[in-house]
Formats: C-alpha cells, sequence, structure tokens
C-alpha cells in the first residue's frame, strides 16, 4: 500500500465510480496548517495550529510561551523597586502603561497615597501613552490586513510622542519613568509646550486616519463582521477594554474603580454594539479623541505640588539630592540594596491599560521582596478567546482576528 | 452589598466548606475547602445577589513548610454589581487537584493551564490540561515552585570556557 497513513491520503479511488480507475475522488478530512512562530503578523513569535476545512477555520490552537522569560519568577528574586524595569518588558509598546499598574499595586499595598500633583502627572503620561499604544494598533492592524497608507501616518504622529518621552525620561520603549509613590522627574517648560503643540495639532490627524480607513472598502469589508463576540461569551471569557467594550459591556477601571486623577477629569466610555472587529476599531479612535480631552483637562487643573509621597521609608529621595546629601544617598542605598518591609497580606490592584485590564497581584510575608507576583496580562486572555472567535471564518480573517486583540507578546508570555 | 455581608451570606449557606474570611486594604478574600470548591464557585455565579460573571485572574502560591502545599486563588468581579471577590482554596502536594471552574467561566481554561504549567496543580474535568507557556516536553519540573532554583541549577558554572590566552 502506497498510502497507510490517514493524513496522507490525498485522493482515494472510488471503486463505484464509472472510470474510476482515473477519477480521484477528493479528501474530506481536516488540513492542519502551522502559521507562526515567524509570521508578521503575529507581532512577536506566536504560532497557531490551524485546521481548516477547504479555507474555512473548523479550530485553531495557539502555542505560546516563545517569548516566555519568567518574569513572575524573577520578581521573587529583587526588591519591589528592583520590579519597575522589568515591567517595561512586559507590553513593551506601551512601557510606561505597565510602570503605573505595577507601582499603583505596590502603593495599594503599602497603603500610601500620592500628592496631587503627582496623580497628575501619572494621569497624563499614561494617557500619552494609550494615545501611543492606539496609534500604534491602529497602524499595524491596518498593514496586517492590507492597508499600508494608515501606518505611515500613525508612526509619522507617534514620532512626535516617542520624542517626547525621549526627552521626558530618555528612553523611547523601556521607560521606567514612575516611581513607587511618585514620579520620576517633573515636566519641563519645553515638555509642556511640546505638549501643548501636539494636543492642537493631533486631534485633525485622527479625522484623517478614520478617512483613509472608512474609505477603503476592502478593509471595511474585512473588518466589518469579522470576530464577532456576544458580550456574554465576552464577559466570561475575561476579555477586557476595548475588546469588552466593542461587545457593548460598560467595564472601564477608570469609571468603575477610579483612580489617579481620573475621577476629576469628564471623559466619555465608548462602546460598541455589534461586537466585531470594526467596532472594537471604533472604540479605539473615539478613545484616541477622549485622551486627549483628559489630558487638556489634567494640564488645566494641575498645580504647582511635590511629585512624590513624603513616605521616606519606601519613597526614593530626589536624586538631585542623592549626589549632595548622605543621608539621601544612604536611604536611596537601603531601598536599593535591601528594599522597604511591606505588610504581611496580598492585594489585586487592576489598571486600565489600553489593552485591558493589566493586573498585578501580590502576596507579601513581610521584608523586601514579594513572595509570589502574579501578572494579570490581557493579553494572554484574549489569547483563549482566538478558538472561540475565529471558527467558521476564512483563513485570512486569522490575521484581523489577532489584531483585533492587539495583542503584544512579550505580556503574553511574560 | 458590602463585603461583610457577603462573606457572611456565604458562612451561612456553606457553613461545612467555608474556612474563613480576610479583609484587607478593602478586598474580601475567602478560604474554603477543596471540596465545596466548586459549588461554592457556582453559587457565586449564578445567585443573582452574587452575579460574579467576570473572571479576573487565577493564580497560586506555594507555601512548602505547610501541611496543605498550595494555594490556588480565583478573583472574581461583577461587572454589574461592581463587586470582587478572592476564593482560595488550600491542596497538598500528594494530591494536588481540585476542580475546574472552566464549565462556569469559560476564561478558566487558560488561566487554569498556566497554573498547571507553573505550579503543577491538576483541575479536575478541565478540557485541554497541558503546560501552555513552556514546551510539551518540559521535564525540569514546575518553576513557580519555591524549590525551583531562583538562580538556575548551576548549569554555567559547568560550562567550559575557551582559555583565550592558550593558543
Amino acid at each position: 500500500m502506497a498510502f497507510e497513513d490517514q493524513r496522507t491520503t490525498v485522493y482515494k479511488l472510488d471503486p463505484a465510480h464509472p472510470g474510476s480507475e482515473t477519477l480521484p475522488t477528493l479528501r474530506s478530512e481536516e488540513l492542519l496548517l502551522n502559521m507562526g512562530p515567524q509570521h508578521p503578523a503575529t507581532h512577536g513569535v506566536l504560532k497557531v495550529i490551524l485546521e481548516l476545512e477547504g479555507e474555512r477555520l473548523v479550530k485553531s490552537t495557539p502555542v505560546l510561551g516563545f517569548l516566555h522569560r519568567g518574569v513572575e519568577k524573577l520578581a521573587e528574586d529583587g526588591t519591589y523597586h528592583q520590579f519597575i524595569p522589568h515591567t517595561d518588558r512586559l507590553d513593551y509598546v506601551c512601557a510606561m502603561y505597565n510602570n503605573f499598574a505595577y507601582c499603583r499595586a505596590i502603593e495599594k499595598l503599602m497603603n500610601i497615597t500620592l500628592p496631587d500633583r503627582a496623580e497628575y502627572l501619572r494621569t497624563i503620561v499614561a494617557e500619552v501613552q494609550r494615545i501611543i499604544g492606539h496609534q500604534f494598533w491602529l497602524g499595524t492592524q491596518a498593514l496586517d490586513i492590507g492597508a499600508m497608507t494608515v501606518f505611515f501616518y500613525c508612526f509619522r504622529d507617534r514620532e512626535i510622542l516617542m520624542d517626547w518621552f525621549d526627552e521626558l525620561c530618555g528612553a523611547r520603549l523601556t521607560t521606567s519613568w514612575y516611581r513607587i509613590g511618585g514620579v520620576e522627574r517633573d515636566f519641563t517648560a519645553s515638555l509642556l509646550d511640546k505638549l501643548k503643540q501636539f494636543l492642537d495639532y493631533f486631534p485633525p490627524k485622527i479625522d484623517e486616519y478614520v478617512v483613509f480607513l472608512e474609505k477603503n472598502r476592502i478593509w471595511v469589508g474585512r473588518t466589518k463582521g469579522v470576530a464577532i463576540i456576544s458580550a456574554e461569551d465576552a464577559v466570561s471569557f475575561g476579555l477586557s477594554g476595548p475588546t469588552l467594550r466593542g461587545s457593548g459591556v460598560d467595564y472601564d477601571l477608570r469609571k468603575a474603580e477610579p483612580y489617579s486623577a481620573y475621577p476629576k477629569c469628564e471623559f466619555s466610555v465608548p462602546l460598541g454594539k455589534n461586537g466585531d472587529t470594526y467596532d472594537r476599531y471604533w472604540i479605539r479612535v473615539q478613545e484616541l479623541y477622549e485622551s486627549v480631552k483628559i489630558i487638556r483637562q489634567c494640564l488645566e487643573q494641575m498645580q504647582e505640588g511635590p511629585i512624590m509621597a513624603d513616605v521616606p521609608s519606601v519613597t526614593l529621595p530626589p536624586k538631585q539630592r542623592v549626589f549632595t546629601n548622605l543621608e539621601s544617598m544612604i536611604q536611596q542605598f537601603k531601598l536599593f540594596s535591601q528594599g522597604f518591609d511591606a505588610p504581611p497580606g496580598e492585594i489585586y490592584c487592576g489598571t486600565e491599560a489600553h489593552k485591558g485590564e493589566l493586573g498585578f497581584y501580590i502576596v507579601s510575608t513581610g521584608g523586601g521582596k514579594p513572595y509570589r507576583l502574579k501578572i494579570r496580562a490581557p493579553s494572554f486572555i484574549h489569547m483563549g478567546a482566538f478558538d472561540h472567535m475565529s471558527r467558521g471564518y476564512m483563513i485570512s480573517d486569522a490575521v484581523t482576528i489577532f489584531g483585533t486583540y492587539d495583542i503584544v507578546m512579550g505580556e503574553c508570555d511574560r | 452589598m458590602s463585603l461583610q455581608e457577603l462573606a457572611s451570606r456565604l458562612q451561612e449557606d456553606f457553613a461545612t466548606g467555608f474556612i474563613k474570611a480576610v479583609e484587607w486594604r478593602g478586598e474580601l478574600a475567602v478560604t474554603v475547602m477543596r471540596g465545596r470548591l466548586h459549588e461554592i464557585a457556582q453559587f457565586l455565579h449564578d445567585d443573582p445577589a452574587m452575579d460574579f460573571d467576570y473572571i479576573v485572574h487565577v493564580s497560586s502560591v506555594d507555601w512548602p513548610d505547610d501541611e496543605e502545599r498550595f494555594e490556588v486563588v480565583y478573583e472574581f468581579y461583577s461587572i454589574r454589581k461592581r463587586h470582587r471577590i478572592r476564593l482560595k482554596t488550600r491542596v497538598p502536594e500528594s494530591d494536588c487537584i481540585v476542580d475546574s471552574l472552566t464549565d462556569l467561566w469559560k476564561g478558566a481554561d487558560f488561566m487554569e493551564r498556566e497554573v498547571y504549567d507553573m505550579m503543577g496543580i491538576r483541575f479536575r474535568n478541565h478540557p485541554d490540561l497541558r503546560r501552555i507557556l513552556l514546551p510539551d516536553d518540559y521535564t525540569e519540573g514546575y518553576p513557580l515552585r519555591k524549590d525551583f532554583p531562583l538562580r538556575g541549577k548551576g548549569w554555567r558554572d559547568t560550562f567550559e570556557f575557551l582559555d583565550e590566552t592558550a593558543r
């Protein structure tokens, strides 16, 4: 027998058919196709095993872990302060928001309240980071499904904010600007000017992105009605952020459990209706406008004041003092070598990052290091719904469905 | 419903399965018996006053000195009622298996797989319990257990270094 393995049997002769010696019947079992680990649309290293019936997806099995670096284990080896740079490397597109989520969790553990100015600075930078994240998503998602133009426009404007970050903290991607109990440094006059200029420059540009996409019939055809998920399923899968709100579920941690300066700002949470990729796109575009609004309000309300909470046993001294003042130097040295003494207990603190709910669950048994640190990464949980959302769609839609979650594998695999 | 009311309601309804409730930093953590975990979770999911429809995360903690070594932690949130609860249960090392909650929350699938992968806790009735982040053929145990070394297993010291000067 030439074909012993069922899977390799491509054609079988049908003996009942007249002239069956020459006419083959088509095989009927599924075809397995590996997508990735090296594929430009997976935004990192991700493999998905697709089971196909013709061009339809019957089942898809994500294979994760190509970027697994054991960040949760690493956290147990360092002090609380030392983990901040590790959070940059989770979702490397939006490092600021990871820093923010982590610092908030530690502040909850240590029960620290921040001065007003620090909260405003944090909110402004977090919203700038949300703009960057959504621009990045808008550009690459459209690029994945063939609409190239908007990518260049998004990245042109993203570059302005990247340079702004560079001026703020010296890094474009791995920022580490947030500190436990405050932020590393205040805005300079030039930073404030540039941000104000950007706020005037940016809203007309959003309209431009929208025109590029919504007048593109191919792009609209490939996003409307693709990857639909009902509200019940979205909640049951634990989706969050725009992916959940696209199905019309009103869940935004900035409103549900207000933090930082968000309760002092007026903004709305856009909700989708159909739960398809197009609705999730629409939400992200609306959030760009909302972010501009939030930053404007914060800039108006912000007063002069300290940028760090005054809890010397936990928070770092100002950098200038470290070089000139002996006590500050000792404080800095002790905080980095031994850490601060956290009370025994456990907390969970979720923050609305632009991808979804980024949470940290921290168990402390006292001492300077966390006993256990668990990261609730939205990308990982969104991948859990991939099989459910992709069933029945065409193979070319697989790329759209990756794109619709805004996944970053650094965060997914941790 | 306040957190105290929520805890006392659970204690009344599940007197035999309830171990303790702790409130700290405005969060409620309830520890329950392993045998009744699924039943209590079902109550939290289905009861209209509880209405915990959203699963936040599944996690695990290793306490190597305790008799019941592992702690499985579930965190739920109610989108309509806006309250959250942490449900915990303990498992001994000799028999580390708990009932899976994938039939109640679909998202529990990947989260429980991660707990299995990292801590080696098995879930009864889980549809697809395989390693998720580590490779399927990984044989070196479960990395988040406390007996897994934090700084590697000393391989680095056994590498042979080329002596550049002896050329």
